[in-house]
């Protein structure tokens, strides 16, 4: 694979390659009786951006690492382009990384790490620094050559460290929280970087970051994990409108949760009986039986405060309730609902003309559409 | 030697260098002077030895006498002509040399194992790899002498060289594990992950990194094996007769002061040794700030 990855770029001669298609296939990496990472399948498309996202110890660095070929996956195996990769010593894997904080070598010079992987190639001088500078120039630090990485400020040793994962032509490039050190706005200025980079190269991308926000922003695709395992894999606008775990509904943004059991299910909603509630509508989904106890959940931004007009539309969900708490954010107010039967409901309002506005110990009708809540 | 930099530099390292120029003295009280006392008592007395054995070894006297009533060099000749002095410098010199080498690359590759190693009982084989700091010298040569005496090993420098290497070793250790502890191990992984297997790994990053602790170990090594007397006079036997042994030896047929020359000769050298040590570390790093400044410099020339 690398003789014709090389081979690819003397031809071309251009930073970037067509991405690989990486398949994990039933993984699983015990410690002794503790499994970090547990039955993870992941079908990543060539190109792809994915991101594995979880708190820590949610198993993602674990499975990053046995992509990269430093930890040996207990069972399971690891597919690059159809061919298994779980035995290959990671020197031989040809696959990117950049490492939470960076991991440049002090010793050596911005020029030096970076040609660090073409020397392992053992490519000739002239091509180690055309190459070089070429990267440098792609991450926008052209003639930092000679620079010692302690030298440079956390961005600059940021692109340093993309730049020597990159130079090396792979077709996956992993990143395990490249943007953790940096401070709140260099991060959301350099995640629109690397995503412009991805865009570029069509490397395929596997990130790890715990920052739900980064995950959103940057990813094609978002595996959230928990305990070793993938709670959901999808779109980020699935994960955030269509979560079907509590984690999921939880880790990403805000949600309200109403406990609640089965009632019925009509075919295309299922019907559940919240206590002090009545009757609360979602949609369908499959393994519920009429007295199960649930949960549904429906984001603060769903929710809208209605006056005391009857005739509701049919697909809407309706509860009242006293408002408990009101803090103004600036571009809405968020409103706390205590509901019969004591549950708390969070819902956030525009401020905006016309929007009507509600004062603690008030009564509030609120009401969000069927398609709006998930039973999890 | 951060010195020569200009106070200026838009960099992160400007402001550190410019913090401690600007350290301010604390204010003299009573009890600043009081330490003052303490560590020159201190330094005095550690030193002291120094002040008598350098000044005698030049003395024009038959025998050793403080103060020295005249000046000559009639001892360092004794040193040079009389039969055992120079040949047991040159036993010394190669015997210290072996140990280095020997205790240094031993010590590296076990502190290596020690240090990132997950294995039974590597707690116990620690201990047991500094023991050497804590066991009596005696109980050290007297077994070695028990052991050498059967291997045919007495009198042989090579022999020598081997049992000063156990008693290096825990310096080797000690020095490049503390190193080792705040060694970032994700510098491996990715040189691993940029294609350099566990060799090119070791060579081209680990071994740069952690040298100052290898080098500081093998310089006790040095030292260690170089003034070693008690293992050398078990089994130095004829064939590996060390300065010290060859010291310990004349001072029991009679006491002159060719014997404050040799002292003198061999202080000299411990010195010279680390100064030299400590020159070779300054000019690497003199060297790497001087690229920094050039760049600089050139980056100032373009803006």
């Amino acid at each position: 694979m690398t003789d014709m990855d090389q081979a690819t770029y003397a031809v071309s001669g251009a930073i970037g390659s067509l991405g690989a298609r990486v398949i994990f296939d039933r993984i699983e990496k015990r410690y002794g009786s503790v499994v970090a990472v547990d039955d993870v399948s992941l079908d990543i498309s060539p190109g792809e951006f994915i991101t594995l996202l979880g708190p820590s110890g949610s198993g993602k660095t674990t499975t990053l690492m046995m992509l990269a070929g430093f930890e040996i996956p207990t069972a399971g195996e690891i597919y690059v382009d159809e061919d298994p990769i779980a035995a290959v010593p990671p020197y031989r894997r040809n696959i990117g990384m950049v490492f939470q904080n960076y991991a440049l070598f002090p010793h050596m010079t911005v020029g030096e790490n970076i040609a660090f992987p073409l020397q392992m190639r053992k490519m000739s001088k002239a091509e180690i620094t055309r190459q070089s500078g070429e990267v440098l120039d792609l991450v926008g630090l052209p003639g930092y050559e000679g620079r010692y990485p302690r030298q440079l400020s956390g961005g600059q040793q940021q692109r340093v460290a993309v730049a020597r994962a990159l130079v090396f032509n792979p077709r996956v490039l992993l990143m395990d929280e490249p943007l953790g050190a940096l401070d709140k706005q260099l991060r959301e200025h350099l995640q629109l970087e690397i995503k412009a980079l991805h865009e570029q190269l069509g490397v395929t991308i596997i990130y790890v970051t715990h920052d739900q926000e980064e995950a959103l922003v940057m990813s094609d695709r978002i595996a959230v994990m928990n305990n070793g395992r993938i709670e959901q894999c999808g779109r980020p606008t699935e994960l955030y409108d269509e979560p079907s775990t509590r984690f999921v509904a939880t880790f990403i943004g805000e949600s309200n949760f109403i406990d609640a059991v089965v009632e019925r299910l009509d075919g295309t909603a299922v019907c559940v009986e919240a206590p002090g509630l009545g009757e609360l509508r979602a949609p369908m989904r499959s393994g519920l039986t009429a007295g199960a106890p649930v949960m549904l959940t429906v984001r603060p931004e769903k929710i809208v405060a209605v006056g005391d007009e009857n005739g509701m539309a049919a697909d809407m969900n309706v509860v009242t309730g006293t408002v408990d708490d009101v803090v103004f954010v600036g571009e809405m107010r968020r409103y706390v609902v205590v509901l019969p039967g004591a549950q708390r409901l969070v819902l956030k309002a525009q401020n905006r003309r016309g929007v009507q506005g509600f004062a603690r110990g008030d009564p509030i009708r609120v009401c969000w559409n069927v398609d709006d809540c998930r039973i999890v | 030697m951060t010195a020569s930099t200009p106070a200026a530099l838009p960099r992160p390292d400007a402001a550190a260098v410019s913090r401690t120029r600007r350290r301010t003295r604390p204010p003299l009280s009573l009890s600043r002077v009081l330490l003052w006392i303490v560590v020159a008592v201190v330094l005095a007395y550690l030193v002291f030895p120094v002040f008598i054995v350098a000044p005698v070894s030049f003395s024009s006297a038959k025998y050793l006498q403080f103060p020295p009533p005249g000046w000559s060099l009639q001892w360092y000749e004794n040193y040079l002509n009389r039969p055992g002095w120079v040949p047991a410098t040159f036993v010394s010199i190669r015997v210290a040399i072996i140990t280095t080498l020997l205790a240094t690359t031993l010590g590296t590759a076990a502190s290596l194992a020690l240090v990132r190693g997950r294995f039974p009982g590597r707690n116990a084989i620690n201990s047991f790899m500094v023991s050497p700091l804590v066991v009596p010298g005696i109980i050290v040569a007297i077994g070695i002498y028990f052991f050498y005496a059967q291997a045919k090993l007495v009198g042989n420098p090579l022999g020598l060289a081997f049992a000063h290497t156990a008693l290096a070793l825990p310096f080797v250790v000690t020095n490049v594990s503390a190193t080792l502890h705040g060694f970032d191990e994700r510098l491996e992984y990715a040189a691993m992950n940029l294609g350099a297997n566990r060799w090119q790994t070791f060579r081209r990053v680990t071994l740069p990194i952690i040298r100052p602790g290898v080098f500081a170990g093998a310089l006790f090594a040095f030292i260690t094996s170089f003034d070693e007397l008690i293992v050398a006079l078990f089994v130095s036997g004829s064939g590996a007769v060390t300065l010290p042994r060859k010291m310990w030896d004349s001072l029991r047929q009679e006491i002159d002061p060719t014997i404050a020359a040799v002292s003198t000769i061999l202080i000299t050298l411990s010195v010279a040794i680390l100064l030299s040590a400590e020159l070779l570390r300054q000019r690497s790093e003199r060297i790497r700030t001087a690229t920094w400044i050039a760049e600089e410099e050139e980056l100032g020339a373009r803006e």
